[in-house]
C-alpha cells in the first residue's frame, strides 16, 4: 500500500481545500484528512480519468474523474511522488480481464450458502408467472437453451403459442445479432403483450416470411386488437441510414396488420457526448444563471431523458388503453429498446415501482437481455466509442417519474443513486459482462455475491416514506405529464459529491429519521403500558401478586421482558393504548372566498436532497460557495485588507441537527423504567 | 360613483367554467361591484368568487353566437367564461373590463369588506415602529427614536418614527434628507445582536455631476461605526449606472469624502427590466409546447432566475459583511425603496433566526416593506399579463417572495411557515379583501384611513386556524446564520407560483400531507411517552412498595 504525505484536496467549486495523506490500495485509492481523520476513499473501478496537470507553485495536481460524477483536485508537493500515484492509477484503472475486477476479489463474509441465496432473489421464471406467463396465448420455448439461436439472449424465452420452431429460426436470421422478437412484459388485463427485437436485416427490399410470421403470431396472440404496433425507437434518419448496411425497419406492406412507427431516440453516440458537455457545462466554476440554462439546452441531455420517458409513455397507453401489444426495437435492441420497455412496464405495473419489483425489471429488461454493461460502463479497457450513459439515463427517468409521483415508488432516490454506485462499482456480479452467456462462462455465481441481496439487507434505508399502497391500487398505470417544464436536473445524481450544491437540510432525512424515531417510540410505549399495568397491580391489587413480585424482582428491568411476564389481560389504565393509530389531519381549509388564501401546491414533498447517506453529505459546512468566491472578489477589488480572513467560514453553519432531540425523549429523565 | 353605472349585465345564465386541471362548472355568472361570481346553485358545488382587483387582463372571444371571456389574474390563474348570447358576453367583458381598472383606492374592496371571522389581534397594531425599538433598546442604546418625520414632510415615503445614531440630532437629519434620493435620509433597518454591527439603507446620495458633499451625511453614518472599524456600502446599482445617474442628479458616495467605507456595486436590474422579466416568465410557463428546447431557452431569456440569483447574491453579501467580517453595512440603490428593500429583508432572513417565525416575517414585511416605503399600490397595479404599456408596476416583491422561497426549500426546517404563506402574501399583494397592501406609503395610508377603515390581512393570519394551516410541519427553531447556494444548480424555478395553475398538484399535495401525518403522528406518540412516565413516576412516588423495591 503506498501512501504519499502533505496533499491537498481541493474543493471543486471553492477556494477550500483540505490537507491529508494519500493512501493507494489494491482496490482504492484513500484521502484521509490530517485534520480530522475523515476520509475519503474512491474504488478504482470508479476511476473514470486520471489527469496530472503541470506544477504549480503548492505542488502538483491530479485530476481525478470518476462515473459516479465525483471528480477530486489533488495537489501532491512532489511532482515524483504525484508520477507515482499517477502511473499507478494508470495501470490499475484500465483492468484488462475480468478477474481483476474487484468483484472477484470482495468478500462480504458470507459462505457458499448465503451467496447462492443472495443470487436466488431474482427469479425470472417466477415473474413471468407473475404476469400470467405461460398462459393458453405464450410458451416457454426452449429454442435457446444452449445459446445457438442468439447468444446475447438468455436462455429462457417467451413467444406466441403458434411461433414454431422454424419460425422462430427464420426469425432470428433475418434481425440484427439473430435478436428475433420475444416476450418481454404481458399486461394480463388486456392481453396484450410487449415484445423486445433488433433490427430486421430488411435492407431496401429484403423480406423474410419467417419474420413476418412471427409478427403475425403476436398479433393473433391478442384477440384485443387487430394490430400490433411497431416501435422503431431511433430516429427515421438514422434507419433510413441503416438499410445501406442491409438493416433497416419493417415494411409496412410487407406485414399485415403492423402498425410502424419511430420515436426518435438518439444513439449511443449522441448520449455520449450529451453527457460530457452535461458535464462540462456543471462542472464550470462560478457559472451564472444564463450559462446553466443555455447549456442545460444546448447540451440536449434532459431533451433526450424526456424523448425516452415519451416513447415510454406511448407504449404504456398502447398497451393499456389501446389493449394493442407491442413490438420495441431499435438497431440490436438492447439500448433504447431496454430503456423503452422497461421504463414503459414502470408506468403499467405499479410491482415494478416497488424494491423487489424494481430489481426484477433490471434484472430481465437489462441484465438478462443483454445490455452491454461491460461496454456500455467500460468495466474492461475497451472501445471508448461503446462506451454510452444509457443505464444512467433510464435511471434518470425514473427519478423524474418519482418526481412527479411523490407517493408512487416505494423507493426513495438514494436507492437509485446506490444502484448507479455498484453498476460501476464492479463489486458486484450482476452487472459484469454483456450477457447471460457471458456471465455463466465466468460462473459469476459462484464467484462473486449478487448486489441484490446487499441492497435487500439495506432496504430499510432506500424506502421512500411517501409510498402509499393505496395510491398504487388506485392508479396502476401512471400518467405522467410531459410538458417540458417536469424534467429537472438531477443535481443530486451529477452533483452527489458536491455538498455544497445540497439544500442543508432534508426533507427525505428527517421524515425518515422521524419514521424511525416513531417506531421506537411505539416499542417503548408498549413497554411503558406494561409497566404501568405492573405498577397499578402492585399498587392495587391482592398481596399473593406483590409476593410473586419479590419473588422475580422486575423493577429496574427491561421493560420487554416484562411484556413477556405479564401479558395484560384488560387495561386498567385510563387510555388504551392497543390499537394506536395515527390521526389524519383535517384537510387544509380552502381560502377567503374573495380570492385570498389558496394553498400553494405543497412543494414540499418529495423534494429535498439527501442526508447523510454513506457519507456525511450535510455535515456542518456552510452553503453559499459561488457567491462567496464571486464576493471574495470584490472585497478585494474594494480594497480591503488581503490578511483578513475571508471566506474562512467554519463551523458556524447550519445543520441544527434537527431531530436529534427527538432520541432523548424516548429516554425517561427519571423514574422506573430504565433501559 | 356608483358600481352599478359600470355593471352592464349583472347576472348570465348557463355560463360554463374552464380551469386547467379541473371539472367545468356550469352556472350563473353575476357581477358585483367588487366580484365576478359563477354559482352552479347547487349543493356542494363549488362557486368561483373572483375579485375584479385580481383580474389583470381580460380577452374576448367569438363563435358564432357562442362568445367566451378569458380571464387572467393577477395570481397568474387563466381561466374561461364561455358565455351564451354576443351580447351579454359584451357586456360582462367591458363590465369586468371597467372594474378591474377602476384606479380609486377608496373605492377599492378592502374599504367595503367586513369580516367575517373574529379578530383577536388588531394586526394594524402588531407591528408598530415604537414596539420595534422597544426591543433594539433591549440590546443597545446607541440609537433613538426619531419624530423628525412626523407630518411626513422629511421623507414622505418614511414612517413618522424612525431608528437613527443616537448623537444625530433632528435638524442634522433634516440636512441629510435634502442630500438623499427622496428625502430618505440613512436609517436603522437591522441591528445583528451576535456582535452589535448594523445595516442601514437609504436612497442614493444627491451628489450630481460636480460631486457635491454632505458632512452631515458622512457624520451620520459615520456614528455607526466603530473605532478603528471600516463599513461597506453596497450600491445595488452596476457602477455604470451608478456613475450615470449623477447627470441626473443622483451618484454615490466618493471614497474622498466616505474613506471609512468600501464601496460594492452590485447588478441588481431595475422594476421595468424585472417587469419584463416577469412577462416572459410567465408566457413561457403558460406555453403548451413539448418541445424541451423551447422551454430551456424560454426560461433563460426570460431572466428570471439570474435576477433570483443577482439577489440572493446581493443579500448574502450584506449578510456576511455583518457577520463575518464584523462590519457596519449602508445599502441603496437609486430610490431606497425597491432593490435596496429586497437586499435589506433578505439579508435579515439569513441572519436573524425571528424573521423565520410567522410573525418574524410579518414583522419582517411591515418594517422593511410597507412602512419603508415600498410603492406596493404603483408596483403591484398589474402582473404577468397586462396589455397596456408599463408604467410603474414591477414584481419585486415577488422576487423578494421568490428568494425567501429559495432559502426555505434550502433550509426547510429552519422555517416556522411554510410555502403556502409566501404564496398567500403573494396573492393579497396584488389583489386582496385586506387594506394592508394599499397605498404607496405609511402616509398614504393615514390619509385614506386604513387601519381605521379597513382589515389588517395579519388580523386574519393571526388566528389558530389560520396559523395552523400556514405552519411548517418540519419546523425546529435554529438559532443559526443560514447562507443559502446561490449555485445555479441550487436555484429552482418558484413552482408553486409559476405553475401553479399549470399542473395537476394533487400528487404532491397528497405526499405533503402524508408527510404532515407521520410528523403528527410521532408528536401524539412522543407526548403519550411521556405523559405515561409522568404518571409512572408519580405512582413511584406514592408508592412504598416500590419504593421499597429500589
Amino acid at each position: 500500500c503506498e501512501h504519499v504525505e502533505q496533499v491537498r484536496l481541493l474543493d471543486r467549486f471553492s477556494n477550500k481545500f483540505t490537507n491529508g495523506t494519500l493512501y493507494l490500495t489494491a482496490t482504492h485509492l484513500i484521502f484521509v484528512e490530517s485534520s480530522s481523520n475523515n476520509s475519503t476513499s474512491i474504488l478504482h473501478h470508479h476511476i473514470a480519468s486520471v489527469e496530472k496537470l503541470s506544477l504549480t507553485t503548492t505542488g502538483c495536481p491530479l485530476v481525478i474523474q470518476c462515473r459516479n460524477f465525483r471528480l477530486v483536485h489533488f495537489v501532491v508537493q512532489r511532482e515524483r511522488d504525484c508520477h507515482d500515484i499517477y502511473s499507478s492509477l494508470l495501470r490499475l484503472l484500465r483492468p484488462v480481464s475480468y478477474q481483476e475486477l474487484y468483484a472477484f476479489s470482495y468478500n462480504p463474509k458470507q459462505n457458499d450458502q448465503q451467496r447462492e441465496e443472495g443470487w436466488q432473489i431474482i427469479d425470472l421464471g417466477a415473474e413471468f408467472e407473475r404476469m400470467g406467463v405461460p398462459c393458453d396465448q405464450w410458451q416457454l420455448t426452449n429454442v435457446n437453451r444452449d445459446y445457438k439461436v442468439c447468444e446475447t439472449y438468455p436462455r429462457d424465452l417467451y413467444v406466441p403459442i403458434t411461433a414454431s420452431k422454424p419460425i422462430i429460426v427464420g426469425s432470428s436470421k433475418f434481425r440484427s445479432k439473430g435478436r428475433f422478437p420475444v416476450l418481454t412484459y404481458f399486461y394480463q388485463e388486456k392481453k396484450a403483450a410487449v415484445c423486445r427485437c433488433s433490427q430486421p436485416l430488411s435492407g431496401f427490399s429484403a423480406r423474410c416470411l419467417e419474420d413476418e410470421s412471427m409478427l403475425q403470431a403476436i398479433s393473433k396472440a391478442n384477440h384485443n386488437s387487430r394490430f400490433v404496433y411497431v416501435m422503431d425507437t431511433r430516429p427515421k434518419l438514422n434507419a433510413l441510414a441503416n438499410r445501406a448496411a442491409g438493416k433497416g425497419y419493417e415494411n409496412e406492406d410487407n406485414y399485415s396488420n403492423i402498425r410502424f412507427q419511430f420515436v426518435g431516440i438518439e444513439n449511443i453516440h449522441v448520449m455520449r457526448t450529451s453527457l460530457q458537455k452535461l458535464l462540462e457545462v456543471i462542472g464550470t466554476r462560478s457559472l451564472s444563471m444564463s450559462d446553466h440554462l443555455v447549456g442545460l439546452e444546448s447540451c440536449g441531455w434532459l431533451r433526450h431523458i424526456k424523448a425516452v420517458i415519451d416513447a415510454a409513455i406511448f407504449l404504456s397507453k398502447a398497451v393499456t388503453v389501446e389493449g394493442a401489444s407491442v413490438l420495441v426495437h431499435c438497431s440490436d435492441g438492447w439500448d433504447r429498446t431496454s430503456q423503452v420497455c422497461s421504463l414503459g412496464a414502470l408506468l403499467m405495473d405499479p410491482y415494478y415501482r416497488t424494491i423487489k419489483g424494481f430489481m426484477v425489471l433490471i434484472e430481465k429488461d437489462w441484465i438478462s437481455f443483454g445490455h452491454k454493461f461491460a461496454d456500455r460502463c467500460d468495466q474492461l479497457d475497451g472501445d471508448p466509442k461503446e462506451v454510452s450513459p444509457i443505464f444512467t439515463q433510464f435511471l434518470e427517468g425514473v427519478w423524474q417519474l418519482t418526481e412527479q409521483f411523490p407517493q408512487a415508488f416505494e423507493f426513495s432516490e438514494w436507492f437509485l443513486l446506490q444502484i448507479h454506485e455498484h453498476v460501476h462499482s464492479c463489486q458486484y456480479g450482476n452487472f459484469l459482462g454483456n450477457n447471460q452467456r457471458q456471465r455463466e462462462d465466468l460462473r459469476m455465481r459462484e464467484r462473486t455475491h449478487s448486489l441484490w441481496a446487499y441492497l435487500m439487507s439495506e432496504k430499510q434505508n432506500y424506502l421512500n416514506p411517501f409510498y402509499s399502497l393505496a395510491y398504487s391500487e388506485t392508479h396502476p398505470v401512471l400518467e405522467p405529464s410531459t410538458l417540458p417544464y417536469h424534467f429537472k436536473f438531477w443535481r443530486n445524481m451529477y452533483h452527489q459529491f458536491d455538498r455544497s450544491m445540497h439544500p442543508r437540510q432534508s426533507i427525505l432525512k428527517t421524515v425518515l429519521t422521524l419514521r424511525e424515531n416513531s417506531r421506537e417510540a411505539e416499542g417503548t410505549l408498549q413497554a411503558l403500558e406494561n409497566v404501568s399495568l405492573y405498577t397499578l397491580m402492585i399498587y392495587e391489587g391482592p398481596m399473593e401478586q406483590s409476593l410473586d413480585v419479590h419473588a422475580a424482582p422486575p423493577t429496574r428491568c427491561d421493560p420487554h421482558s416484562l411484556q413477556l411476564q405479564h401479558p395484560p389481560a384488560t387495561s386498567r389504565f385510563p387510555h388504551s393504548w392497543g390499537a394506536y393509530k395515527p390521526q389524519r389531519s383535517a384537510a387544509a381549509g380552502g381560502g377567503g372566498r374573495a380570492g385570498g388564501g389558496g394553498r400553494g401546491g405543497g412543494g414540499g414533498g418529495g423534494g429535498g436532497g439527501r442526508g447523510g447517506h454513506r457519507e456525511h453529505r450535510h455535515g456542518e459546512e456552510s452553503g453559499g460557495e459561488q457567491w462567496q468566491r464571486e464576493q471574495e472578489a470584490e472585497l478585494r477589488r474594494a480594497g480591503r485588507d488581503t490578511q483578513q480572513r475571508v471566506g474562512q467560514r467554519g463551523a458556524s453553519c447550519c445543520q441544527p441537527g434537527v431531530w436529534s432531540g427527538a432520541h432523548d425523549l424516548l429516554r425517561p429523565n427519571r423514574g422506573i423504567v430504565g433501559y | 360613483m356608483e358600481f352599478a353605472e359600470l355593471i352592464k349585465t349583472p347576472r348570465v345564465d348557463g355560463v360554463i367554467l374552464h380551469r386547467p386541471f379541473m371539472p367545468t362548472v356550469e352556472g350563473t355568472l353575476c357581477l358585483t361591484g367588487h366580484h365576478l361570481i359563477l354559482s352552479s346553485r347547487q349543493d356542494n358545488a363549488e362557486e368561483l368568487w373572483l375579485l375584479h382587483s385580481n383580474i389583470d387582463s381580460i380577452e374576448k372571444r367569438f363563435v358564432g353566437s357562442l362568445g367566451s371571456i378569458i380571464v387572467k389574474c393577477k395570481d397568474l390563474r387563466v381561466i374561461q367564461l364561455d358565455i351564451p348570447g354576443m351580447e351579454e358576453c359584451f357586456n360582462i367583458a367591458s363590465s369586468v373590463e371597467a372594474l378591474s381598472t377602476l384606479d380609486i383606492l377608496s373605492l377599492m374592496y378592502p374599504f367595503f369588506y367586513r369580516p367575517m371571522f373574529e379578530v383577536i389581534e388588531d394586526g394594524w397594531n402588531s407591528f408598530l415602529p415604537e414596539d420595534a425599538f422597544k426591543d433594539l433598546e433591549t440590546m443597545t442604546d446607541e440609537w433613538r427614536l426619531s419624530d423628525v418625520n412626523k407630518d411626513c414632510t422629511v421623507c414622505p415615503s418614511y414612517p413618522p418614527l424612525v431608528a437613527v445614531p443616537k448623537d444625530v440630532d433632528d435638524d442634522t437629519l433634516r440636512k441629510v434628507a435634502t442630500f438623499r434620493h427622496s428625502g430618505r435620509f440613512p436609517v436603522l433597518s437591522y441591528y445583528h445582536k451576535k456582535n452589535g454591527m448594523v445595516m442601514m439603507r437609504a436612497g442614493q446620495p444627491l451628489t450630481g455631476t460636480n460631486g457635491r458633499r454632505c458632512k452631515e451625511d458622512e457624520k451620520l453614518i459615520n456614528a455607526t461605526l466603530r473605532p478603528g472599524k471600516r463599513g461597506y456600502i453596497i450600491d445595488t446599482r452596476t457602477i455604470n449606472l451608478a456613475q450615470q445617474a449623477k447627470a441626473r442628479g443622483g451618484g454615490f458616495e466618493s471614497e474622498a469624502n466616505y474613506p471609512q467605507w468600501r464601496r460594492i456595486h452590485k447588478a441588481i436590474e431595475r422594476s421595468n427590466i424585472l417587469q419584463e422579466s416577469l412577462i416572459k416568465l410567465v408566457e413561457a410557463c403558460n406555453d403548451q409546447s413539448h418541445s424541451m428546447d423551447r422551454w430551456l431557452s424560454k426560461l433563460e431569456a426570460s431572466n428570471w432566475q439570474t435576477h433570483v440569483k443577482e439577489i440572493l447574491t446581493t443579500a448574502c453579501l450584506a449578510a456576511q459583511c455583518i457577520d463575518r467580517e464584523g462590519a457596519s453595512v449602508l445599502v441603496h440603490g437609486t430610490e431606497g425603496t425597491d432593490s435596496t428593500l429586497q437586499v435589506t429583508s433578505l439579508a435579515q432572513i439569513i441572519l436573524d433566526p425571528a424573521c423565520r417565525t410567522i410573525r418574524g416575517f410579518q414583522g419582517l414585511v411591515e418594517r422593511e416593506w410597507l412602512q419603508a416605503g415600498h410603492p406596493f399600490h404603483h408596483r403591484c397595479a398589474q402582473s404577468a399579463f397586462s396589455n397596456s404599456k408599463p408604467r410603474q408596476e414591477a414584481p419585486v416583491f415577488l422576487l423578494f417572495l421568490d428568494c425567501v422561497w429559495q432559502i426555505l426549500r434550502q433550509f426547510p426546517c429552519s422555517f416556522e411557515f411554510s410555502e403556502s404563506f409566501l404564496v398567500l402574501v403573494f396573492d393579497h399583494a396584488y389583489a386582496s379583501q385586506f387594506g394592508t397592501f394599499l397605498g404607496n406609503s405609511t402616509a398614504e395610508r393615514a390619509k385614506l384611513s386604513l387601519p381605521e377603515k379597513t382589515v389588517s390581512l395579519w388580523s386574519w393570519v393571526n388566528r389558530p386556524q389560520e396559523l395552523e394551516r400556514l405552519t411548517n410541519p418540519l419546523y425546529e427553531a435554529n438559532s443559526l446564520v443560514i447562507w443559502p447556494s446561490v449555485a445555479p444548480q441550487s436555484l429552482l424555478l418558484w413552482e408553486g407560483v409559476f405553475l401553479r395553475w399549470n399542473r395537476s398538484s394533487k400528487c404532491l399535495d397528497e405526499a405533503y400531507e402524508e408527510m404532515v401525518h407521520i410528523i403528527e403522528y410521532n408528536k401524539e406518540l412522543q407526548n403519550k411517552v411521556n405523559s405515561l412516565r409522568r404518571q409512572l413516576a408519580q405512582l413511584e412516588t406514592e408508592d412504598p412498595l416500590l419504593q421499597t423495591l429500589e
